[in-house]
């Protein structure tokens, strides 16, 4: 058990440390919160590295490098519950990269939230979100995984829903958090039933986890009703979970939404790490997601019906988002439609190729789609917070590192052969995508994902940075701001000042993505297939003949081709007649408006949900809330009448019988009394008058008693 | 039921009727004291001389000389020219009459009564003497105490009220000789009423 | 109407005579008159179940009756002396006038 080990549970620790400490601070700190938040950042990257560092050291021993530790937890009876963690290539992997986006992101946002009053706040949240996301990437346990995906969660609603007096803020984060809700009810159905088939909650435990050899097969073996194998029907259930998160097909409609959060939040979490979690479930538990089942004595081999059912529902997304992502006007919904596609891709990549394939893929991803977000927040914090892309242009004059590195991001994201990592990535997919032996289908749609998105980038990229600015009067110029000192802030209605660059604050973790964004594609190139390798536990050599075998070098010119098809149609649409004015509309609402009028309204999907679901469900809301009013209220009320009425009975008794009772006895006993105590009228005669009278008495008596 | 035995009753109850109806109060206790001796005379028919004495000495030269002292101090002597019964005076005659006839008819219907008469006892002094030193010295000494604090109180009770206060006041009875009570019988003229 | 009747007859009317002056007459002292003939005539009856009762040289109706004149003079002492203090407070002995006692 090597040190980093035994100490990785720091890396998750220090930014929930730090959030904790920014949260009891009374006084909105701000240097103090933005300190405690990057410092502890800095500090898990550091430890990141020398996990991955230590990995890499034992790199190439047999098998797959990994290591477990964890402690004790909560007894339940005589069993203890643990909490463990697990250090392997997957988790290296990951942890160096959320922790070195989640670290340049806190960088940029101290400039970009730099004149919001919440500035504490939001690095609360952040640096909470960045604790729960390293808890997920490092959890071996289902309990520590549900823990902090739930935290994830928790903090995506927190931070989408930011600018809480907005009402469409706030109805993005509930509508977010709603969703990935049924998401995590499938993850959390599957993770129990995982549970109670293995008995164990551990993914790794030195051959008795649950994503081990041993409890796999026994797994695949063992049916359930349905016909269906266990694993399988465990593995849908996981997969929904990452639906949710991931933002995939019939759940995809909360990530467009949380764009309202502010645009370091839309790059960390919508882009680069909450999203990317979902993709990281499947490979993380994909040993079970690969189990091929034993239905009566059969052994399926090449795919499984969750890996089917995974690649398809990426595939799908793929295309679906990337043509919304088309008829887009505000610069981050096309950015964030982009990333359900390229999420789409991950999928396929995993269910096709395995876990290399989509990894490396959420791996180049997570750069070039934080730079390019970081870069629309550049863009809106130097248009004055202005978000629609038919009123920018010319940006490249006024800002040209943003433009310089917005390119490189763009470039990487469409996938231009060669020099930009989007393009190794993405072509490993469509390798996989070709070779697979079920259907041909994945291979097409993501071809015509990547024509659609290198069309659509192209078309942001013009619209935004060429022709010249559109941008004019704003009615609105409350958000103005100087970055001089001495001027005062503008809160009247005045002409938006001129476009300008962003500080330095925020450029340079820009120039820094983009160097990644560059570089990263080449761990990952057929020549030199090291991050497979890495993840898979063998060595790899650089080799450039496996660039002649098996169609690879076709295949690489082929999506080229695509490549160039996309980026050629979007420079001749919109880069060569430039957009004049704000107003006119797009080309291709002219050209095709029926088509660009369905992409335009994301094809109507958030209506159907809100006609079917969300109707239904605010018809069972009403129901209840008719039940809960009228029948238990009722039966609540008719209580509160019986006892009232029981109350004011006994208070009717009380008064008139029992304190009337009592009262006359004892007016008639005093009166009585009065009466007899008349009968003394102290003439002491009269005394010994009924004396003898009552001696008469008691003498007769006694002898007529005597005598019977 | 000898013929002395009749005589002595008849004598005794007309006095007696006599002592609660003449108008003279002087002549009521002149005629008590005839009911009295009457009285003894009976018991010394009864054989009970010592008790017939005892009744002489005691009721007839004590309490009846008592009832004629109180007469005189409370100026009752002369004929009172008022009412002399009390109003209610028939229901008083009424229930007298019933509590006779409810112990005649007891006496009447009595079985116990009817055996014949044993021969006279012999009650001596000696007998009596005895017989109050063992069986009823109790009630003896009881008798002493209560004459005793009968006297006192009697003393103290007709005492004349500043008497009273001075002697309380000074703790304890002391016979002193204060200027206002020098005994305890003074002629009523002075002092007619007390403080 | 055996010995014993006569007496007890006898001394039956005299409690009655006594009893009827107790009540009727206004003066407290002839009520006190009254008393002590009622108190005779139980001495009476004590006597007459002496003499012809059961064990009449037991002696007990004598002793009671030796007791009851000791005590009989006592009361008529007290009384009388009661009497008298009445008389100097209220200048009179008329009892149906001494009423303050009253319920």
């Amino acid at each position: 058990m090597t040190c980093i080990t035994q100490n990785l549970w720091l890396v998750p620790v220090l930014p929930l440390a730090a959030s904790a400490v920014i949260a009891v601070n009374k006084q909105p700190q701000r240097k103090l919160a933005a300190t405690l938040a990057i410092g502890s950042m800095v500090f898990a990257f550091l430890l990141s590295l020398g996990a991955f560092s230590v990995v890499l050291l034992h790199h190439g021993e047999e098998g797959v490098f990994r290591e477990v530790a964890g402690f004790n937890w909560l007894q339940f009876g005589g069993q203890w519950l643990r909490l463990d963690w697990a250090l392997d290539p997957l988790t290296a992997v990951m942890l160096v990269m959320v922790s070195l986006v989640s670290l340049l992101i806190f960088i940029f946002s101290v400039g970009y939230m730099a004149h919001d009053e919440n500035f504490t706040r939001f690095f609360c949240f952040l640096s909470l979100f960045a604790g729960a996301m390293l808890g997920v990437v490092i959890a071996n346990n289902l309990v520590l995984f549900f823990i902090c995906w739930e935290i994830v969660g928790l903090t995506s609603y927190l931070l989408i829903g930011f600018w809480y007096h907005k009402p469409s803020a706030a109805a993005a984060a509930k509508k977010a958090f709603i969703t990935t809700r049924i998401g995590d009810l499938g993850l959390l159905l599957g993770m129990v039933w995982l549970y109670a088939e293995t008995g164990t909650l551990n993914f790794y435990a030195h051959g008795n986890g649950c994503l081990e050899h041993t409890a796999l097969t026994t797994m695949a073996a063992h049916l359930t009703a349905a016909g269906m194998a266990v694993s399988t029907a465990i593995g849908l259930l996981i997969f929904l979970g990452a639906v949710g998160k991931s933002g995939q097909l019939p759940l995809h409609v909360w990530l467009p939404d949380a764009m309202e959060g502010p645009t370091p939040v839309s790059a960390l979490i919508h882009a680069a790490t909450m999203v990317a979690a979902g993709v990281f479930l499947v490979a993380r538990v994909f040993p079970l997601m690969a189990q091929a089942p034993v239905i009566e004595g059969v052994v399926y081999l090449h795919s499984t019906t969750v890996l089917d059912v995974v690649t398809w529902i990426g595939a799908l997304t793929a295309v679906f988002a990337a043509s919304i992502a088309v008829a887009q006007n505000d610069i981050k919904r096309i950015l964030a439609y982009s990333t359900v596609s390229q999420l789409g891709y991950m999928m396929l990549g995993l269910g096709v190729g395995g876990v290399a394939v989509g990894m490396f893929h959420l791996i180049t991803h997570a750069f070039f789609k934080a730079l390019l977000f970081l870069g629309s927040g550049s863009v809106i914090h130097g248009c004055h917070e202005e978000q629609d892309v038919r009123r920018m242009g010319g940006l490249r004059k006024v800002m040209p590192v943003t433009f310089a590195t917005y390119a490189i991001g763009m470039l990487a994201l469409a996938g231009f052969p060669l020099f930009f990592s989007g393009f190794w990535s993405k072509d490993e997919i469509l390798h996989a995508a070709h070779g697979w032996p079920v259907s041909p289908g994945p291979f097409y749609l993501g071809c015509a994902g990547a024509l659609l998105t290198a069309f659509y980038m192209t078309r942001q990229v013009a619209l935004v940075f060429f022709g010249q600015y559109r941008g004019g009067v704003r009615q609105n110029a409350a958000d103005a701001h100087s970055h001089k000192k001495d001027q005062p802030l503008s809160t009247e209605s005045s002409q938006a000042g001129p476009p300008h660059e962003s500080p330095a604050v925020m450029t340079g973790p820009l120039v820094v993505l983009a160097i990644f964004a560059v570089l990263l594609g080449f761990v990952g190139t057929p020549a030199w297939p090291w991050f497979d390798a890495f993840l898979n536990g063998e060595r790899a050599e650089l080799n450039f003949s496996r660039l002649t075998e098996s169609g690879t070098l076709g295949l690489m010119l082929s999506s080229a081709v695509i490549v160039f098809a996309g980026l050629g149609l979007g420079w001749w649409l919109y880069g060569r007649r430039l957009r004049k004015t704000a107003e006119e509309p797009d080309v291709l609402q002219v050209a095709q408006p029926g088509a660009f009028r369905w992409l335009a309204n994301k094809y109507f999907v958030d209506e159907i949900y809100a006609a079917s679901v969300i109707r239904f469900n605010a018809g069972a809301a009403r129901i209840c809330d008719f039940l809960d009013h009228w029948i238990w209220g009722g039966v609540v009320l008719l209580i509160t009448w019986v006892t009232m009425g029981l109350a004011r009975l006994y208070r009717f008794m009380d008064e008139f019988m029992v304190d009337a009772g009592f009262d006359t006895g004892c007016e008639t006993l005093r009166e009585g009394g009065g009466e007899i105590s008349a009968w003394h009228n102290g003439r002491v005669q009269n005394y010994l008058r009924v004396i003898g009278v009552a001696l008469v008495v008691l003498v007769l008596f006694l002898t007529w008693w005597r005598k019977s | 039921m000898s013929w002395p035995f009749i005589i002595i009753a008849v004598v005794t109850l007309f006095a007696a009727a006599a002592a609660m109806s003449w108008r003279n109060l002087v002549h009521c206790a002149l005629s008590l004291v005839v009911a009295l001796a009457g009285l003894a005379a009976l018991y010394l028919n009864l054989g009970a001389q010592f008790v017939g004495f005892a009744q002489i000495l005691v009721y007839v030269g004590a309490v009846a000389i008592l009832i004629v002292f109180a007469i005189l101090l409370t100026r009752s002597g002369e004929t009172p020219n008022q009412a002399v019964l009390a109003p209610g005076w028939l229901s008083g005659l009424a229930v007298a009459a019933v509590v006779f006839a409810a112990l005649g008819w007891a006496i009447w219907h009595s079985a116990a009564l009817s055996p014949a008469p044993a021969p006279a006892p012999e009650a001596t002094v000696k007998k009596i003497g005895d017989v109050l030193m063992t069986r009823y010295v109790l009630p003896l000494e009881v008798i002493g105490l209560l004459l005793t604090s009968a006297l006192i109180g009697a003393v103290i009770i007709a005492m004349r009220e500043d008497a009273a206060k001075t002697k309380i006041e000074n703790g304890g009875l002391k016979m002193e000789r204060t200027p206002a009570a020098s005994s305890t019988v003074q002629p009523p003229s002075s002092q007619g009423g007390a403080a | 109407m055996t010995p014993l009747q006569g007496c007890l007859l006898v001394s039956a009317l005299l409690f009655a005579i006594g009893l009827a002056g107790a009540v009727t007459r206004r003066n407290a002292i002839l009520a006190l008159v009254g008393i002590e003939l009622m108190l005779n005539a139980a001495n009476l009856n004590f006597i007459a179940f002496w003499r012809f009762g059961p064990h009449p040289e037991a002696l007990t109706g004598l002793m009671v009756v030796i007791f009851s004149i000791a005590i009989a003079a006592a009361e008529a002492a007290v009384g009388l002396a009661l009497v008298i203090a009445i008389y100097r407070h209220r200048k009179t002995i008329n009892l149906d006038e001494i009423k303050d006692l009253r319920g």
